[in-house]
């Protein structure tokens, strides 16, 4: 039962092959054996979880099921979720119980997903290793060589982890500069980071506000289609989000790929990739020549103006995003002599390393004197990059590129300085910068055993090119390997 | 430019971060490497861009003026660290 | 331009500027659907996002902004199509967000102008630099609690508007005649009740001084200051701070500072110390504002006639005096109730008697137009009483009295009070007769050539008559009696 996709489960249950109930409760174990090692979820909802189950197989039974009706998921802990603690995996929000739903938890609530829990993740959403985390590192599920433990890249590591070890059918991500597409590759899983505006960012903790995007985190594209169709939707509460209607993403995943153009960014091959990567990307432009695509040579020129952009605007977003947690009206407080006393001492002890190192430079890209240099520059050189994205487009449908330069490292690998670590979002953050769906489809192991992913990346919404691309792939690839930590496995 | 240890002092009392001494030569270190790094930006010739400061590329929507939100004192204060009656406290403020 | 502050080194010029604070009229907050209304119970008026929760998004308000189009079209100002929001970055603990979503670089509405008049007559153009809307901080109360302040977010998230003025003006007169006029302005216009007993209006004013002929010297900016009178008594104590820095050889540094209305004296601000940098960046949350052109026009074809044009028009149509004039549309409600009274009846007249005995009347019984016992169709009843002889003038400042404290209709009250004149011409001589025969010494006088004696008698028999006799009938009969007066 763990091992079955939402698609499957879903017509399980309406064939009433199975339960709502016993599928939870299946999931619930797994979590229960798993959570100790993995340490996927800051917080568990298990009796939640069995009441909302519950309620799934009653309103089933009344022929009254909507689309994801007792399917159980995880919900990264950056989704405020009402009477919940919400963390966003930092000390800070160690006390915070909102009380209000953010509209993405709220749409899958009443789409009938089961909620097991709030997923680790970066703190505040701000790593790609999970590392960062106040409530602890999450393990990734898939197993090296050598055996060292290794991360499940971030900053949607719990969600990552959780849905590759099937503690989870499904989890929310969200996706800043590659959080969902990145911890997807490192863990053999699926992610969409949908067209900026696609899903509501109300009540989902803020990191990096013209960046940030829920999506989806399954074990196929379908799914991740399925789980989309749920969260997306125009919300007037979010000024930025789109009034436009949701198409059938399911739908698309079965279009295949027969006329469309795919373009291959030649800025795309960087130094120091990884061989493998190398050839599973021609894999995957071989997968799509032969299901019946034109492959097309395309420059998109900035893209390695990509990091340093995305390290300018992301902080300095940030930097003001994170002022309200001032230990005032929620949260943690850490008392001082003064209300300034009270601010500093508050946010130096609630704050981790990276968080502090990020508002740190917000806060210098954008104070006086400095913010041409940096925001703004960063600002016109974006702007050069959506043009690029604009311009390859017109000649293509999608693009095909590698998710990551690398599998899954291990914990303490590449974490000596903090510029290392943010290679990691090379490929992935262009596409953040544009506003662009991006998602990332597990297409082949490395000599390590190890998963790698491929990434699709399609016009403003244009999420169904993206699924049907991501679709033919995941057809082509084949890709059946499973993580040596998992639920019902035997080891 | 790089920052210097008087520099990242500066900003940290900006940001309210409070900085115990050991850390600054750390943070200086690790911030002027992010700096080095962005700092290929400027080989860019960006003459003429209009600079890209939002995810959306739409015009703003208008809300209609209509009281639709607020009176729930309790769940404002539900999770104040301190509170005074209904309302929130802080150390006393000098202005 | 004559104002001036002499120090010791001879005269020094003010320069000055005012940012208005004017907090929009609308139901509903800038960016959340929290109401507005004034003095309600402690963080009652407070949505998720006026307070500043994690994922809090802001959606704006269509009505704010149509106020502050219509504020920049009542000030003769370019409206921007196309406008932006920006975060103004500083920590406060009534400010929950940690910034302010303001207009930084690019405002809603740009350059314009306002009047103003001074007591001397002369007008004087000030420049408007720009308007843009912004949300209102909360309310920290520093003196409820012996070790504590409390936060009220009632206030935050309200839609401001800051209308910044050139650094035109030069006296502390022409500062608050900015404000009036601004303030009438902005009634008219329903965008703001410029209420700064509640705070609905405060300013920040920049004073600087030089010699003549200079350029602008260091400038200080005064806070919140939250009445005309204040800000006059401001300007003038902070320009005399200055003056006497710089004649002691010091130098003025530009800070932040708080006006102490019993000290008559400014004084640095100390929490504003460090926050000198703002950190704008364009608020990623919010999409640019951009206003439809046709939607503008309409705002401007529905806009009422403002002060100015009221003024001429009155002039124009009343034949009523420009200071008069200015005196009427100093309140819209002042205007109309002039204009209701005057119609059908001589404008001249209506003008004295609500410059005079009227507003007298309420002033004394602490009213305003706004509440007035005394509404527009009474008072003009009551001149219509006058008018057609029912009453004389005299009885008339008796009845609009009884008006104001009754509330009852001018004819009611001299009907029940017997009040009406006498135009009996019998009775009117009875009277006169009487007064003749208890004052035979002074008829004499008056025969013998004393002709201002004429008054004495013309008093003596309205006495006699309770002040009710007809006035030219009286005048009338009393010459027939001992004659005319020679002159």
């Amino acid at each position: 039962m763990l091992d079955m996709s939402i698609a499957e489960a879903l017509a399980a249950l309406a064939a009433k092959k199975i339960s709502a109930v016993e599928l939870t409760d299946a999931h619930i174990s797994a979590v229960e054996a798993l959570n100790p090692r993995l340490n996927a979820f800051i917080t568990i909802t298990a009796d939640q979880a069995r009441a909302q189950a519950r309620a799934a197989d009653a309103a089933r039974a009344v022929g009254n099921a909507p689309a994801l009706s007792g399917i159980p998921i995880a919900m990264k802990d950056l989704f405020c979720t009402e009477g919940v603690r919400t963390t966003a995996g930092s000390k800070i929000l160690e006390p915070f119980i909102p009380p209000y739903e953010s509209t993405v938890s709220a749409r899958l609530k009443a789409a009938g997903a089961v909620m097991l829990g709030k997923a680790n993740l970066d703190e505040f959403a701000m790593g790609s290793s999970n590392i960062t985390s106040a409530y602890g590192a999450v393990e990734n599920p898939w197993q090296r060589d050598d055996g060292a433990k290794l991360v499940p890249g971030g900053s949607s590591g719990g969600s990552a982890a959780a849905v590759a070890a099937r503690m989870a059918m499904g989890a929310t991500g969200t996706d800043t500069g590659g959080s969902i597409r990145q911890p997807a590759s490192f863990t053999g899983i699926a992610g969409i980071k949908p067209t900026y505006g696609r899903c509501s960012r109300f009540g989902i903790v803020a990191f990096a506000s013209s960046l940030d995007q829920a999506g989806p985190m399954a074990r196929t594209v379908e799914d991740c289609a399925i789980l989309l169709g749920a969260m997306s939707g125009f919300d007037e509460r979010d000024s930025t989000s789109a009034d436009r209607p949701v198409p059938d993403f399911r739908a698309a995943c079965a279009r295949g790929v027969q006329g469309l153009r795919i373009g291959i960014p030649r800025e795309y091959r960087v130094d120091g990739m990884a061989p493998e990567i190398e050839t599973l990307w021609q894999s995957g432009i071989d997968w799509l020549k032969r299901a019946g695509a034109e492959i097309i040579d395309v420059s998109l020129p900035h893209t390695k103006y990509g990091l340093p952009v995305y390290y300018i605007v992301a902080p300095a977003e940030a930097s003001s995003n994170l002022a309200r947690y001032d230990g005032v009206r929620f949260g943690a407080r850490v008392d001082g002599a003064d209300l300034i006393d009270l601010y500093e001492r508050t946010r130096a002890a609630g704050f981790g390393a990276e968080v502090k190192r990020r508002i740190m430079i917000g806060t210098y890209v954008l104070s006086a004197g400095y913010y041409d240099a940096y925001y703004l520059r960063a600002q016109k050189v974006r702007a050069l990059m959506l043009r690029d994205f604009n311009e390859a487009f017109a000649t293509v449908d999608a693009i095909l590129t590698p998710t990551a330069p690398s599998a899954a490292f291990a914990i303490g690998e590449k974490m000596d300085d903090p510029v290392t670590m943010y290679l990691n979002d090379v490929f992935t953050v262009p596409s953040n910068l544009a506003g662009v769906p991006a998602m990332s489809v597990p297409a082949g192991l490395d000599a390590r055993g190890l998963p790698l992913g491929l990434q699709v990346i399609g016009r403003h919404f244009d999420e169904e090119t993206v699924f049907a691309v991501s679709a033919t792939l995941e057809r082509a690839a084949g890709f059946t390997a499973m993580p040596a930590v998992r639920a019902g496995a035997s080891s | 430019m790089s920052l210097d240890p008087a520099t990242v002092r500066r900003i940290a009392k900006l940001a309210r971060i409070r900085l115990a001494d050991d850390e600054v030569p750390r943070l200086e270190g690790e911030l002027n490497a992010i700096l080095g790094y962005v700092e290929q930006l400027s080989e860019v010739n960006v003459d003429g861009v209009q600079p890209l400061s939002g995810g959306a590329q739409m015009a703003m929507r208008l809300r209609e003026d209509a009281v639709t939100d607020g009176n729930y004192p309790d769940k404002i204060l539900a999770n104040a660290p301190d509170r005074i009656g209904n309302f929130f406290a802080v150390p006393k403020v000098v202005e | 331009m004559s104002y001036t502050i002499d120090g010791t080194t001879g005269p020094w010029e003010l320069v000055i500027g005012l940012e208005v604070h004017a907090q929009v009229i609308s139901k509903s907050k800038l960016f959340s659907g929290a109401a507005t209304d004034f003095g309600s119970e402690p963080n009652t008026q407070v949505s998720f996002v006026d307070a500043g929760f994690p994922g809090m998004l802001p959606v704006i308000n269509r009505e704010c902004v149509a106020q502050a189009v219509r504020t920049g079209l009542g000030l003769n100002a370019q409206i921007n199509l196309v406008s932006r929001f920006d975060r103004k970055n500083y920590f406060y603990a009534d400010l929950p967000q940690g910034y302010q979503i303001s207009q930084y670089e690019h405002p809603i509405v740009g350059m314009g102008t306002i009047d103003i008049e001074l007591e001397s007559g002369e007008t004087r153009s000030i420049g408007i630099t720009r308007l843009h809307l912004e949300q209102d901080a909360g309310k920290s109360m520093h003196d409820q609690h012996a070790s504590k302040s409390l936060i009220d977010l009632n206030r935050s998230g309200v839609a401001l508007m800051e209308i910044v003025s050139e650094p035109d003006m030069r006296t502390p007169e022409e500062a608050g005649a900015y404000i009036r006029k601004l303030r009438t302005i902005l009634r008219y216009l329903g965008t703001c009740d410029g209420n700064m007993d509640e705070g609905s209006m405060r300013a920040d004013v920049n004073v600087s001084v030089r010699k003549a002929g200079e350029a602008f010297r260091t400038r200080c900016e005064i806070k919140n200051v939250n009445s005309i009178r204040f800000v006059m008594q401001a300007i003038e104590a902070e320009a005399r701070r200055q003056v006497e820095i710089w004649e002691s050889g010091g130098e003025v540094t530009q800070e932040t500072r708080l006006f102490d209305p019993a000290r008559g004296e400014t004084r640095s601000m100390r929490s504003k110390e460090d926050a000198h940098d703002y950190r704008y960046f364009p608020e990623p949350d919010l999409l640019p504002l951009v206003l439809d052109e046709a939607w503008v026009a309409t705002l401007k074809t529905e806009l009422p006639e403002l002060p100015d044009a009221k003024r001429a028009r009155l002039m124009q149509d009343y034949g009523i005096s420009r200071y008069e004039s200015a005196i009427f549309v100093m309140e819209q409600v002042t205007a109309d109730f002039f204009e209701t009274v005057a119609t059908g009846r001589d404008a001249k007249q209506v003008a004295n008697w609500m410059l005079g005995d009227f507003f007298a009347a309420l002033n004394r019984t602490g009213r305003s137009i706004e509440n007035s016992p005394v509404s527009a169709a009474d008072l003009g009843a009551l001149l219509d009483l006058i008018k057609d002889g029912t009453i004389n003038g005299k009885i008339a400042k008796e009845v609009l009295e009884l008006m104001v404290e009754t509330g009852e209709a001018p004819g009611a009250i001299v009907e029940a009070r017997g009040l009406r004149q006498v135009t009996d011409t019998g009775a009117i001589d009875a009277a006169i007769d009487q007064v003749i025969a208890a004052n035979p010494d002074k008829l004499a006088e008056y025969k013998s050539g004393k002709d201002k004696l004429f008054g004495f008698f013309v008093g003596q028999v309205m006495k006699a008559m309770a002040g009710k006799g007809n006035p030219a009938l009286v005048n009338e009969a009393l010459k027939q009696k001992i004659g005319a007066p020679a002159a």
